[in-house]
């Protein structure tokens, strides 16, 4: 199941990388720049975020409805998007039609208009959508709580906040584009229907003398562990919690990956099956794992009513402690390769899924590991080696955040 | 590409798209029946059983199902909507037998009392999950009052009342006169062969009794009301309009589904440049949802309160207006670019053929390829969408409003 990944790296830092798929119509790109909204000023939170839609808005000869029109014309499926590590630009369509739309998102990262008629709605648009993460419990308890579990600014909500947007000006967005976005640590990860040497020439025509950024290291702020809730009159309780975890690059990451997975991760996983197959306490429970390069958590959620939701954490800590003190057994550990084999080959049949996979890989690893290399370290694994590295769960640096009409009791 | 189709001794009709050059293949079982099938006492009873035929046979217990579909690393769920419902897993093909013999198996399910009462417990929970999103709220709402007393009307899930009075008699009753096996359609899609189909199909299914089922089609007329519903610590307001629109039966869907995109497509679509490009509203998308011998054209807007009522009145003048200014060539071809891109993209995964397969065939009885869906697209011409404009205006529609506001009126 070994496919070759391409690369091809410009000599102004950025990084090309493609993965030919013969089986299918599309090609998809994924473009990461490190400028995410942890670069943004710390009276400007949401920056980055307003970027990244303001570029569609009109970028080298074309405005706002000449660029929408024109992709639109080419069937192109897009989103620009702030995360906290980087701005990311991903595209999608018939492989015919993708490298005639790569002159547009060149012009886009490259040269933006950032007209300052923009800006107005630019920030209606911004604060109606921190507005709306109010009005959504599930996704709001999450927000807030990885802005406890991860040190700042990795946890801050890339979305920022109503101050910070509404403070932002025509010359923020100039100057954190200029500063930030360049080519320097940029990645380019391409997969489906493609031509190698067609979309080499063509990135190095569009972007080979793009000038280098000079590139700002983050500082991390300090976590402590902690309990927040916040008050409001919902039907359900939402309960989420974050255990540190290790990074992508850490050698029993793969330990960690199965660990997440055996707690919350598929249907007979100990969350699902204890919480709810046996006491029906919830409908959404899950667990999984997410990270930076600098950090990585286990996140842990459910929903449950306001009676309920004591029970539903109680159960949740009480998995937590067991899967500490005795570990994993060969059976779920099966389980748990045969899932995470199963996706990585149905992966190769979507572009999208495949540009957004070596791009992660390359930021994380600066490089892209093969089905194969995956697929030999999860037969690596045994449930000795994974219950060794759950009994290291550091559970007592847990963080609980719940949302709803009352706090729950939870002691370390 | 080969399409395939035969029907069974006990009438369950099979049908299969198989492409040598996937890498998964897609099973799903397709029973007519959903929440339109209901009686007012029966309400959410098809999803409740969704939920129940999980809960294992005579010969597996609940865990047993999830960890056997696990072990395979299959990709399993399945959905309950106004008219069908569906259970399906997508597997990679060495796995096919197994997943084929887990998924009939619990086809003919114990529906256990014990089960029922505690999975009782989680349906609750997932209606008041529902309950705390503003826009499911508003969209179960408004399609309560747009088809009234129609079956279409009534909710998938039911409601807290509905769910908590249902008895497992009543549900044993309803599995016994919708499952029988010529009410359901086996779609399959991806790598096999149609002999291993064939013989998995007779091997597992043959021993299915039951007839097949009536379902009342009366003819739809939307209500064209409007309602307020008070949410009083909700930031943003979030308004629903329906209109009628052609059924899934006419070949108008996909024109109307064309008209739906050039009107309300997330981006570049007339209510994205006069809604969400000047910051009047932070959502603003209009979709087409044919069903068995109706059909509707649904707009979802999400603004701040301030702004509601004068983007009620937008909305009214923008559909108003299309008699006068109509859909050009340009709109149409933008459009119709976007969807095919956007199908092509999506059915290369067998999941998604699989699902687009059994749909066509339980209502249609047609084979369409994705080649043929290009070329009903690719026929779709200007004069359709007037005609559709012509029988199916949208505007006036049924409106529902939900947030911090009552104080709104219908736009005259």
């Amino acid at each position: 199941m070994t496919t070759e990944i391409l690369t091809h790296r410009l000599s102004n830092g950025m990084t090309l990388l493609a993965e030919v798929m013969p089986a299918v119509k599309s090609a998809a790109f994924n473009l990461l720049m490190p400028a995410g909204a942890a670069h943004d000023p710390a009276n400007r939170r949401g920056l980055a975020s307003m970027l990244a839609e303001w570029w569609i808005r009109g970028a080298g000869n074309r405005d706002s409805r000449e660029i929408i029109d024109e992709l639109d014309r080419l069937g192109v499926s897009h989103a620009a998007s702030a995360g906290t590590a980087h701005l990311s630009l991903s595209a999608a369509t018939l492989a015919s039609q993708l490298l005639k739309s790569l002159p547009i998102f060149a012009d886009i990262v490259r040269r933006p208009l950032l007209d300052p008629e923009e800006l107005e709605p630019l920030q209606a648009l911004a604060i109606q959508s921190l507005r709306g993460l109010e009005d959504d419990p599930g996704s709001k308890v999450i927000v807030e709580l990885r802005g406890h579990a991860f040190p700042d600014p990795l946890g801050l909500n890339p979305a920022g906040t109503v101050q910070g947007v509404e403070a932002i000006t025509v010359k923020d967005a100039r100057k954190f584009h200029q500063s930030h976005v360049g080519p320097t640590n940029t990645i380019l990860a391409v997969a489906g229907a493609i031509d190698w040497p067609a979309l080499r020439d063509r990135v190095e025509e569009l972007f080979g003398d793009w000038k280098p950024q000079h590139q700002t290291p983050l500082h991390l702020g300090e976590v402590r562990p902690s309990q927040h809730h916040l008050t409001k009159e919902t039907q359900q309780i939402q309960v989420a919690m974050a255990i540190p975890s290790i990074t992508v690059s850490h050698p029993d990451y793969y330990q960690a990956r199965a660990v997440a997975a055996i707690l919350g991760g598929f249907s007979s996983a100990r969350f699902f099956t204890e919480v709810r197959e046996k006491r029906g306490l919830c409908y959404s429970i899950s667990a999984g794992y997410e990270g930076f390069r600098e950090r990585a958590i286990i996140l842990c959620h459910a929903g449950t009513s306001t009676e309920r939701a004591q029970e539903t954490l109680d159960v949740m800590i009480a998995e937590l402690k067991r899967l500490v003190r005795d570990g994993v057994a060969g059976h779920e550990l099966k389980t748990m390769c045969a899932g995470l084999k199963s996706a990585l080959i149905m992966q190769q049949e979507s572009s999208m899924s495949r540009a957004s996979m070596l791009a992660g890989d390359w930021y994380h690893l600066g490089r892209v590991r093969s089905l194969d290399e995956i697929s030999a370290a999860l037969d690596a694994l045994t449930p000795a080696t994974v219950s060794q590295h759950a009994a290291s769960l550091p559970i007592d640096q847990l963080t609980l955040t719940t949302l709803g009409p009352r706090p729950l009791k939870f002691s370390r | 590409m080969r399409f395939h189709h035969a029907t069974l001794e006990n009438g369950l009709q099979v049908v299969a798209e198989l492409n040598d050059q996937a890498h998964s293949v897609g099973l799903g079982f397709f029973v007519k029946a959903g929440s339109r099938d209901e009686t007012p006492t029966e309400a959410g009873l098809s999803h409740f059983l969704e939920h129940m035929i999980f809960k294992g046979t005579e010969s597996r217990d609940a865990l047993q199902v999830n960890t056997e579909l696990d072990q395979i690393g299959a990709k399993h769920n399945a959905q309950t909507s106004e008219e069908d419902t569906i259970y399906h897993v997508t597997v990679l093909p060495e796995y096919l037998p197994q997943a084929f013999e887990i998924l009939a198996d619990i086809l003919r399910p114990s529906l256990r009392t014990d089960d029922f009462e505690t999975e009782k417990q989680v349906i609750l929970e997932e209606i008041q999950m529902y309950d705390d999103n503003p826009m499911s709220v508003a969209y179960e709402k408004a399609k309560a009052l747009h088809f009234g007393n129609h079956p279409l009307g009534g909710s998938v899930l039911g409601t807290l009342e509905s769910v908590g009075a249902l008895k497992p008699d009543q549900m044993r009753q309803y599995f016994q006169n919708r499952y029988g096996p010529p009410n359901l359609v086996l779609s399959v899609a991806g790598k096999s062969s149609w002999d291993q189909i064939m013989g998995l199909a007779k091997q597992h299914t043959n021993h299915w009794t039951g007839s097949s089922a009536r379902r009342e089609l009366p003819k739809p007329h939307g209500t064209l009301a409007f309602e307020s519903l008070l949410r009083a610590d909700d930031q943003q307001m979030v308004l629903v309009a329906i209109s009628d629109g052609p059924s899934l039966e006419s070949d108008d869907r996909y024109a109307a589904s064309l008209l739906a995109t050039i009107l309300g497509d997330h981006t570049g679509s007339r209510l994205y440049w006069d809604l969400i490009d000047p910051g009047l509203a932070d959502g603003a998308e209009v979709s087409y949802q044919d069903y068995n011998q109706a059909g509707a054209f649904y707009t979802f807007v999400s603004c701040m309160p301030e702004e509601a009522q004068e983007n009620l009145e937008r909305l009214a003048t923008i559909y108003r207006s299309l008699q006068s200014k109509p859909p050009t060539e340009d709109d149409l071809e933008r459009a119709r670019n976007k969807v095919m891109a956007r199908h092509v993209m999506r059915n290369e995964r067998p999941g998604t053929r699989m699902m687009s397969l059994g749909l066509n065939w339980i209502y249609r009885q047609k084979y369409v390829s994705v080649d043929d869906e290009l070329r009903l697209l690719e026929r779709v011409k200007l004069q359709d969408l007037e005609r559709i404009l012509e029988h199916w205006p949208l505007w006036p529609a049924t409106v529902v409003t939900v947030g911090p506001t009552t104080d709104l009126r219908k736009p005259k």
